[in-house]
């Protein structure tokens, strides 16, 4: 339990310092520990398993653009725990749920468990892509989609590098907080 | 879409991020929210007339340390108190440290001083402007501070909208105290500590519906 704090510090220290590698196992490793969670925190309630998995990646996405929220003096699992309580009771709240107990102490249970299936939400990505504005839609398109460099997509667009990086960051919010309102609808 | 997919996704092109955001945010925020709401009591209500003897220099002083000492301290806590998960240590009684301290400051005045000076000491001559424009005053500054703690990401809406209702509050009291010539401590006391109390329980009811991201 201690050892999985220290590696998902590390983890995600890199990530900051703008190591993908790092990013990406962070989150594979965080997602399986929000799947466990999720999963036996819905189905208590009677939620399917694709619902589980929608917070998932809502809070997958949480906390990649919220990353600059982390303090790196404090424990990463306190940080990833309050994200996906966050999101948790947001959904519930959205869906018309009970609210569940989600005692803000319980921190431990986010790495308690894992799961590693690779499961599909009910999220439809390219739909809510094609309701985000042109800019920040071609930006992500070019450089999270297509796997552009900066300059690449830059160039593309017809775009500066810092508009397209300013578009980038903005659209994954604004997508972040689509999942979220999909829901409600 | 599988997670898988997201986490490629997320996994590209993955830009450093910059730590300093949060403080840098909030203390836009609060110096920006200052700037306004000193430039709005000057322009509007006007600086004190009086402040050639050191006496005025004096009360402002104290009315100064009291609600700068508020700003500083919910700031701190609201600093942290912003970020996920904020809300699992912060010892929130300790903004409450500068209340008592004026509130004890304001009993012993009125204990050395004869009763039949105690209502004008309490009431001074402009309680009601000092009612009206601390709250109306903080309403910029925090627009400014909600802004910055919902880039923050608060985990825990109610505690943090308080915060921000907090600095906001003793942000006006302070650009406020450059107008006002009410310099009694138990007047400070009552309507500055009053309207900024008011201020953190407006910024609690607002906190969840402001401050949801």
């Amino acid at each position: 339990m201690a050892s999985n704090e220290d590696e998902l510090q590390q983890l995600m220290r890199a990530g900051l310092d703008g190591d993908a590698a790092a990013h990406r196992q962070l989150l594979e490793r965080l997602s399986r520990h929000l799947r466990a969670f999720y999963g036996t925190r819905l189905s208590r309630i009677g939620r399917s398993a694709s619902e589980a998995e929608d917070l998932v990646q809502e809070a997958l996405m949480a906390i990649h653009t919220r990353r600059h929220t982390y303090d790196p003096a404090e424990p990463l699992t306190p940080w990833v725990y309050a994200i996906a309580r966050y999101k948790l009771i947001d959904h519930l709240r959205r869906t018309r749920g009970s609210l569940a107990d989600v005692p803000i102490e319980a921190a431990g249970e986010i790495t308690a468990r894992e799961d590693h299936a690779d499961a599909e939400s009910g999220i439809d990505l390219h739909r809510l892509l094609a309701r985000l504005p042109a800019k920040m839609r071609n930006a992500i398109q070019c450089v999270k989609l297509d796997g552009l460099s900066v300059a690449e997509a830059a160039t593309r667009c017809g775009m500066s590098e810092s508009a397209i990086k300013v578009s980038v960051h903005r659209g994954l919010r604004a997508l972040s907080a689509a999942m979220a309102r999909e829901k409600a609808s | 879409m599988k997670t898988s997919e997201l986490i490629d996704m997320l996994s590209v092109n993955v830009e450093v991020v910059d730590r300093g955001k949060v403080w840098r945010g909030m203390a836009t925020a609060v110096g920006a929210g200052t700037v306004l709401a000193v430039g709005a009591v000057l322009l509007t209500l006007g600086g004190r007339a009086d402040l050639k003897d050191a006496e005025a220099y004096f009360s402002l002083a104290i009315k100064l340390v009291f609600t700068l000492g508020v700003v500083i301290l919910a700031l701190i806590f609201l600093t942290r108190l912003a970020r996920p998960g904020g809300e699992r240590r912060e010892p929130l009684g300790l903004v409450a440290m500068p209340f008592i301290g004026v509130a004890g400051l304001a009993l012993l005045s009125l204990l050395s001083t004869p009763r039949a000076h105690w209502a004008v000491m309490i009431v001074g001559d402009q309680w009601l402007e000092c009612l009206l424009s601390i709250p109306v005053i903080a309403i910029v500054p925090f627009a400014l501070v909600v802004w910055a703690v919902r880039r923050a990401a608060p985990t825990h809406l109610a505690r943090a909208g308080a915060l921000a209702g907090l600095v906001a509050g003793s942000v006006s009291a302070t650009a406020y105290a450059l107008h006002c010539v009410d310099d009694s401590v138990p007047f400070v006391a009552l309507w500055y500590g009053g309207t900024i109390a008011l201020c953190t329980v407006a910024g609690a009811a607002l906190g969840p519906r402001l401050l949801r991201w």
